[in-house]
């Protein structure tokens, strides 16, 4: 297998694993379950190979890889730089641990239709996996379908409520793709093109850089992933549709979707679009960094409101969208590396926070705020994790939630936008008070005549199942050495991935 | 100077270290409880050995940097080791061994639970305070603030009943919320303006910044540290009291207090230099909050008839004292608020002990209750008249020479109203001190609440406060052991 071939793989592998688990996983519960797992761990390997490989290069250019050998602007390229192998990497690995977390949560949640449940699962991390590699514009819209038919099923698996959560859902993925897909065709008009360097080749020239067709594309195309990646206002439909859904669907859905979507974002404002177009021509920069302070005071306003463990963490997740879109939009070097690096540090977190949730769940049958009631004493192994995982969400360091901090208030405050910082700190009190509300039902025994302080009853430590701790570990760890390893991951990587005009 | 250090580069990472290894053994030691507080002796010898290693080294007029691990393009985890920081470590190395001793004696007098827990947390706040003396810039000195502060949480609810949980959140939400919302952005400021996060005599800032944003950096500085207890960011202090004596003992007049006092002067000597706060004239900004804190707190102590919560609202006066003493930012100031870190520390902990070993000993918390009891507890009570001496700044305990060389280091700064706030604080310290002694020892009889034979707190408890009582006496004859670090440091 030559190292050219890795950036191919890495998609093609679990597109393959869903064909194998719909044809054969119907055989034994394991098959499925093995099948995936091996999918992923192949894809999640040449993800690696492609990361190292980018990074040593990372002066020269990105990788490209031409399916089936037809040049573009025929054919369809996989483009790889800094930026998406970063991505990549994190996703892939991301979906390997939910996927290695999920035997027992699936066997317990779809226990009929679990090989149906893998292939699903094969195709959405597939259709995430393509978003992230192409280089093609128009590819980019068919692999979004892909992921979101498969994450729509997969939503519905919740039964009940859950229907009717997807249901909304699908009307506004919809629409959203349906933007998106209008604004490619106002560029293909314009262009005659699809791939994306091509297309950016093109924006130079004065008469398109003017062109009022180009600007509504651009403002189609924003507008149809802000719906995607539920940006503030558009974020009605993600609190319902995440928190109704299985343990497994929204640990995998929760910490991939909407961070693929900011990717994609970033991708068409610096690679199809360009800097001057996106920052300047445009004049949007105030406008929208105002809409995303309010994105993360909102998120983390109707985090505070609520009782249900997962219902909080989504509406955390609508003002992690604000983070990343706000630091995307400053205009400057370190909020654009903070968006890009809290893509990593968020998926990290919020796939270590939904995972252990669901294991408390999982042991507990409970989801509301109850379910930590002696959390510490009962799963200490657990409750760590998540102490991790909110301490990282708080931004406290070492771990990669205070390094995204560290960048996007740099950023605010470098481009002198004040409502940005304080959004930010507001958040992270928030979520201060979000997660040592939680610590502390974890922590206190309940206030009654029998339980006097000093005196615990004999707790019966019941910890979950060894799958699900292990890759739950691994992500806390990640967090930890993500964030001690920023200065490498920003200085051999990320700054490669800014567009030129920015630099650090 | 060029001549190799006597040690290994790595010591200051390691003293560091030594008790967060500690952590493990000790919790799996759980359920033998005498090996379980031998790792924690252990611990605490070899760190404080560690620190004594690099004693000589520092006080020959060297100091020491070891770079741990890059974390942000050009921010370094660095340690440094000069003679402020080696101060504090060697004030919180020997006071973390004594306190350990004293917790034996006290945590097994009452027979507490989850002892395991409490240990192992204790040692990771002594890395922590040690992380925070060594640090070679603020950004490593914010990573250990903030995981003190974690760390010390579990310590502060020890009890896990509702008082707990409410002192643990007033503790949590004014410690956390300071340090994110103020500190936080004030350090990315720093750097966004000065480039550096570094510790250095001249300040990091470039000449000609301007004044407005400077001052309020000072201000966010000063008050996002609130484990300083500035004013209006105090009041978690006495809720912290919740904790096990011992906790607030080593913690809050010690480790956490202290660790909150050593940031904001680090703030001022290394960040903005002395130089710049007089010529800028923020130190008279400085000593109006200062001493507003100083006078308001004492003054609030005199009302408090829990021991403990007494104790706290002076140690509020007290560190606020360090404060005005360093933001006189005259040389013979900042001498004097340097070594009251030390003064302060062996006679409040002193303080503190005797507080516990009298609720061991009667179970008494109220200073009400506490008439005659010196005829009952004489060593406790004789103690605790020493760490009041050394507090309120009487000879013969270590408190007067760190006070005087404050007073004079009001004059040196030309500020002389500051003079004032010195002398109705100490008045009023010994308003507050003198009557606990007086009713302890010579309470009539009709008010003596304690009568019959002499009853003093188990060893283990008794011996601490001893302990550091005579090392407060040593002090005002020897001030030199801590002050030569000091001089160091300064003609830096």
């Amino acid at each position: 297998m030559s190292l050219e071939q890795h950036a191919i793989i890495i998609i093609l592998a679990p597109l393959l694993g869903a064909l194998v688990i719909s044809l054969i996983g119907g055989l034994h519960r394991r098959v499925a379950y093995l099948t995936l797992v091996a999918a992923l761990a192949v894809s999640f390997s040449s993800t690696i190979a492609t990361l190292s490989q980018v990074a040593a290069r990372a002066a020269e250019g990105p990788l490209h890889y031409f399916l089936g050998d037809w040049q573009p602007p025929y054919g369809i390229e996989l483009v790889i730089d800094p930026l998406n192998a970063l991505v990549l990497t994190m996703v892939a690995g991301v979906s390997l641990l939910v996927a290695i977390y999920s035997k027992e949560t699936v066997r317990r949640e779809s226990p009929d239709r679990l090989h149906h449940y893998y292939t699903l699962f094969a195709l959405l991390v597939a259709g995430l996996l393509g978003i992230t590699a192409t280089g093609d514009i128009f590819n980019l819209y068919v692999l979004t379908e892909i992921a979101a038919l498969a994450s729509y099923a997969l939503l519905a698996s919740g039964r009940g409520f859950a229907y009717y959560a997807t249901f909304k859902y699908i009307i506004m993925g919809t629409i959203g793709a349906c933007f998106y897909l209008l604004g490619v065709g106002y560029l293909y008009i314009k262009t005659g093109t699809l791939n994306m360097a091509e297309m950016q080749a093109f924006m130079t020239r004065p008469a398109l850089l003017h062109s009022e067709s180009i600007r509504v594309a651009f403002i189609l195309i924003m507008v149809g992933l802000w719906i995607k990646m539920a940006f503030f206002p558009l974020h009605g439909w993600l609190p319902n549709a995440y928190t109704r859904t299985s343990t497994t669907t929204s640990c995998l859905v929760a910490p991939l979707m909407t961070k693929v979507s900011v990717y994609v974002m970033i991708r068409v404002m610096f690679g199809v679009f360009t800097l001057p177009y996106a920052y300047h021509v445009m004049g949007w920069n105030t406008a929208v960094v105002w809409l995303a302070s309010l994105a993360i005071v909102a998120g983390s306003i109707g985090a505070l409101a609520q009782t249900n463990l997962k219902r909080m963490l989504t509406y955390i997740i609508v003002a992690e969208v604000g983070y990343m879109v706000g630091g995307a939009w400053l205009g400057n070097a370190a909020g654009l590396t903070g968006a890009i690096y809290h893509i990593i540090s968020d998926g990290l977190m919020t796939a270590c926070l939904f995972m252990a949730v669901g294991a408390i769940t999982f042991k507990t049958g409970e989801i509301n705020l109850e379910a930590m009631r002696g959390v510490f004493r009962r799963m200490p192994v657990t409750a760590a994790i998540f102490v991790v995982g909110g301490l990282a969400m708080i931004g406290i360091p070492p771990t990669c939630g205070f390094f995204s901090k560290w960048y996007l208030l740099s950023g605010g405050l470098a481009a002198g936008h004040y409502g940005f910082v304080v959004a930010l700190l507001f958040s992270s009190l928030v979520n201060a008070v979000l997660f040592f509300r939680l610590f502390e039902i974890g922590y206190y025994p309940l206030f009654d005549a029998q339980s006097e302080a000093g005196q615990h009853d004999k707790v019966v430590v019941a910890e979950a199942p060894l799958s699900m701790l292990v890759p739950m570990l691994i992500t806390a760890a990640m967090i930890l050495v993500v964030g001690l390893y920023t200065s490498r991951i920003v200085s051999g990587l990320i700054e490669y991935a800014l567009p030129a005009g920015l630099k650090l | 100077m060029m001549d190799t250090a006597p040690f290994l580069a790595a010591t200051p990472a390691l003293a560091v270290a030594t008790s967060l290894v500690a952590v493990p053994l000790i919790a799996i030691s759980g359920r033998w409880p005498n090996l379980r507080e031998g790792w924690t002796f252990l611990a605490g010898a070899v760190k404080l050995l560690l620190v004594l290693s690099m004693a000589g080294w520092i006080l020959a007029g060297h100091t020491h940097t070891y770079d741990l691990w890059e974390v942000l393009p050009g921010l370094m985890i660095r340690f440094k080791v000069d003679g402020f920081g080696m101060l504090f470590a060697l004030v919180a190395s020997p006071l973390w061994l004594i306190t350990s001793i004293y917790s034996v004696g006290y945590m097994r007098s009452l027979d507490e639970h989850a002892q395991t827990r409490y240990f192992c947390f204790f040692a990771v706040a002594l890395s922590a305070t040690i992380g925070v003396a060594f640090s070679g810039n603020l950004f490593t000195l914010y990573l250990f603030y903030e995981m003190l502060s974690l760390s010390t949480y579990p310590l502060v609810t020890h009890h896990q009943d509702k008082e707990a949980r409410g002192g643990g959140r007033k503790y949590l939400t004014y410690l956390l919320g300071t340090s994110i919302a103020f500190a936080l952005p004030a350090m990315i400021i720093t750097y966004m303006t000065a480039g550096s996060l570094e510790f250095s005599a001249a300040g990091v800032f470039p000449a000609g910044t301007s004044p407005a944003p400077l001052t309020t950096l000072l201000l966010l500085f000063l008050f996002g540290f609130a484990k300083a207890g500035i004013m209006p960011f105090h009041s978690w202090l006495p809720g912290a009291m919740v904790a096990p004596t011992p906790v607030s003992a080593l913690l809050h007049a010690v480790a956490v207090v202290k660790v909150g006092v050593f940031s904001i002067v680090r703030v001022f000597t290394g960040i903005f230099g002395l130089e710049l706060l007089a010529d800028l004239h923020l130190n008279t900004l400085i000593c109006s909050i200062a001493g507003c804190t100083v006078l308001v707190s004492s003054l609030m102590a005199l009302s408090q008839d829990n021991l403990k919560r007494r104790l706290a609202f002076s140690t509020i006066g007290q560190l606020s004292y360090i404060i005005l003493g360093v933001g006189l930012a005259s040389k013979l100031g900042a001498q004097g608020g340097m070594l009251h870190i030390a003064m302060h520390a062996f006679g409040k902990i002193t303080l503190f002990f005797c507080a516990g070993a009298i609720f061991v000993a009667t179970g008494k918390k109220y200073i009400s209750e506490m008439g005659g009891i010196g005829r009952q507890m004489p060593i406790t009570m004789t103690a605790f008249f020493v760490g009041s001496l050394s507090v309120i700044g009487l000879p013969p305990a270590g408190g007067l020479i760190s006070k005087l060389f404050m007073v004079q280091g009001a004059l040196q700064a030309e500020l002389a109203w500051v003079l004032v706030i010195y002398l109705i604080s100490s008045l009023l310290n010994a308003a507050y001190f003198f009557p606990i002694v007086y009713q302890a020892f010579f309470g009539s009889s009709q008010e003596a609440q304690h009568q019959g034979p002499r009853q003093e707190a188990p060893f283990c408890a008794v011996l601490p406060p001893v302990l550091t009582a005579t090392a407060s006496v040593v002090l005002f004859f020897f001030p030199g052991i801590f002050l030569d670090f000091i001089t160091v440091f300064l003609a830096s």
